[in-house]
């Protein structure tokens, strides 16, 4: 081969053809292999499905469990009845007390002797001022919601935390390609894989690799995460938050290849574990940003709205739009599609790259020395 | 047979190749002299593909070499490197299978390969519980797994205990033997010496000198002879056509002054004055050579 120009190489890789696809293969099965054998990446998962679990079942979180109020004579009775309220009869209102001081309920209702009250009760409770028990015994206006909302505040703001939490997981996780690329340059092994198969198989492999991993965890989670919301009774919340789900899947797997050709470049660039840190910072923005991004900015609509746009970020905002019900079926298949365009682009800048510094197994390569390099 | 033909290559204003060209024989063991940076590891990782080449070109068997066929060479880098987490058998089978092979003939030759290597024992454990010397060999074993049809490995011996280095040379062996095309880096000449059929000598990015090991000791040697009397060889320095190298008692070196063939003369000399014990022609070293060569 006359090798004057810097592509000719890959134009016999195009020739060979079945071969970078076997080879990106193997290089991705040994990926993931590696990673399946580490307690680490076990227990990470256990962690997290436990952890959905736990959100979903333990009432606490979800604010479930109904209040448990003791009522002290008829009127009480009558005027809790109806409420949804764990109520217990008692004989007088010192019984009630002592119940409240034993904490054995989390309020009282007592008959009012004072005549302050409207409605001739009184609530006694120990700290803080019962707002359900309140809510009971007051009586509204009725109310007509134009557009009722399906979920309530509280289970949309622990839905949006549990998708950006995902997100920043699995864009974490990512950082285990900057590793294994670093220890392949630091272990040397990197350069019997540079002659035995093309660049971009390496590459292609181990992206592939650590994608099918976190897919792997994502499904997992994804079948965990409607058991656990009918196991805690919350059959309301999953048909709102499925088709959510249903879309997060594949924006998180694309945006994932996308973190996971920065996280190879990161890792190419330096020699050493040790300065993995230096080469990480644009990575770690890129996935930090999003999740901070997402929770601060879930109540305006049009930082959202930008953000689900936006490739890196679309990934994890536009499936909290489209559980929120703000987004038109339209809108998640653009961001899709711009994500998809991004995500080619990044790939094929982050080759380049990381063909450029995978040698270079002395300190730490400048970006554009990176970029120069072709050899 | 595998042949470079003026490969050139810089590194900036450095150039580490200048037309650089010549031939690794089938069947033959070639040894690839030079001192620390002089182009030995640069013109392998051209052989190889993992540099480009800035002119010239890399022959196989007639045929500009492409990436399929190269593939299927087996290389050993400079500097040594397999995954220290991977157990030692999967490891080498692994890499049998990224060139190609199915993975039962995988297994098989690593099976075959580990116990030429004496290294059955450890199959299973992970490459960094094993000592240095052992990695070395599963080095070695990594590179031969592919039953490649050209092997490239630089500095193979560095780092080998003695038993190591007979065990390695054994597989090498074998393979040249079966017609594959050994190139083999050293900048210890003494082992290149003992063990290569054809040398190539580089200085500075050119090719000093490159032949058969025997004719270029023919080549770049200096007739010298060694004579042993049985008295003091003293009257040699007064015979025209010779120069005494070395003299001790009855032992002298030498060679012959300009263009003169005085051997005869000498040993005729020498058995008129008493006892020859020896009278033997001395074969350069290589290191004369490499130091004559560059």
């Amino acid at each position: 081969m006359t090798v004057t120009t810097p592509g000719s190489r890959e134009d016999t890789d195009r020739e060979q053809g079945v071969p970078f696809v076997s080879a990106t293969w193997l290089v991705a099965e040994r990926e993931m292999t590696t990673f399946l054998r580490m307690k680490g990446f076990w227990i990470g998962l256990g962690v997290l499905v436990v952890g959905l679990f736990a959100l979903a079942v333990l009432p606490s979180v979800f604010g479930g469990g109904q209040t448990s109020v003791a009522a002290a004579g008829p009127r009480a009775a009558e005027a809790l009845a109806g409420a949804e309220l764990d109520v217990r009869q008692v004989a007088d209102a010192r019984e009630a007390e002592r119940l409240v001081r034993a904490e054995e309920v989390e309020a009282a209702v007592v008959p009012d002797a004072t005549g302050e009250s409207a409605t001739g009760v009184r609530v006694v409770a120990l700290t803080e001022t019962p707002s359900d028990v309140v809510r009971a015994l007051s009586t509204s206006p009725p109310v007509d919601l134009l557009e009722p909302a399906d979920v309530s505040e509280g289970q949309r703001q622990v839905a949006i935390m549990v998708f950006a939490l995902v997100f920043l997981l699995c864009g974490m996780g990512g950082a285990a390609i900057a590793q294994s690329t670093v220890t392949e340059k630091q272990t040397r092994v990197v350069e019997i894989l540079v002659a035995t198969v093309p660049v971009r198989a390496l590459l292609a492999g181990k992206i592939l690799g650590h994608s099918l991993l976190n897919l792997g965890q994502v499904v997992v989670l994804a079948v965990a995460a409607p058991i656990a919301l009918n196991l805690g009774g919350h059959e309301r919340l999953l048909s709102v938050i499925a088709p959510a789900l249903g879309w997060f899947v594949p924006f998180l797997c694309l945006g994932f290849v996308l973190l996971a050709a920065m996280w190879a470049v990161a890792g190419a660039l330096v020699s050493r574990q040790e300065d993995l840190g230096s080469s990480m910072s644009l990575a770690m923005l890129l996935v930090m940003g999003p999740y901070f991004g997402v929770m601060f900015f879930s109540d305006n609509a049009t930082v959202l709205t930008v953000l689900s746009f936006v490739p890196f970020s679309s990934a994890v905002a536009m499936p909290v739009r489209l559980f929120i019900g703000q987004a038109q079926l339209w809108e998640p298949l653009v961001a899709l599609g711009v994500l998809a365009a991004t995500v080619v682009l990044i790939v094929l800048l982050a080759s380049r790259v990381y063909s450029g510094s995978l040698l270079q197994t002395r300190g730490k390569v400048a970006l554009s020395q990176a970029w120069a390099r072709q050899d | 047979m595998l042949r470079l033909t003026t490969i050139s290559r810089s590194f900036g204003d450095l150039r580490a190749l200048d037309e650089v060209s010549f031939d690794v024989r089938p069947g033959r063991m070639t040894g690839f002299l030079g001192a620390n940076g002089s182009g030995k590891t640069t013109a392998m990782r051209i052989i190889l593909g993992v540099l480009a080449a800035h002119g010239g070109t890399v022959i196989w068997q007639g045929e500009p070499v492409t990436q399929g066929v190269r593939r299927r060479f087996g290389y050993m880098p400079e500097e040594r490197g397999l995954y220290p987490k991977m157990k030692v058998a999967e490891q080498i089978a692994w890499f049998g299978r990224l060139h190609g092979l199915t993975p039962e003939a995988a297994r098989a030759n690593t099976d075959r390969l580990l116990e030429q290597l004496a290294l059955t024992e450890r199959a299973g454990d992970k490459l960094e519980a094993l000592s240095l010397g052992n990695q070395q060999r599963v080095q070695i074993a990594a590179a031969l797994v592919h039953d490649p049809v050209a092997l490239i490995l630089d500095e193979p011996f560095s780092g080998l205990d003695p038993i190591a280095v007979e065990t390695v040379l054994a597989v090498l062996r074998d393979r040249a033997a079966a017609g594959v095309p050994v190139l083999f880096s050293s900048h210890q000449l003494a082992v290149v010496e003992r063990l290569c059929d054809d040398v190539v000598i580089i200085s500075n990015g050119s090719i000093a000198a490159s032949g058969g090991r025997d004719e270029l000791r023919a080549r770049y040697g200096t007739a010298r002879f060694e004579l042993v009397v049985d008295t003091d060889a003293g009257w040699l320095r007064d015979l025209p056509g010779v120069r005494v190298i070395e003299l001790d008692g009855p032992r002298a070196l030498f060679e012959p002054a300009g263009h003169s063939q005085p051997g005869r003369q000498v040993l005729e000399t020498a058995l008129r004055r008493g006892e020859v014990r020896s009278f033997t022609p001395v074969v350069p070293t290589l290191d004369e050579i490499f130091k004559e060569a560059i």
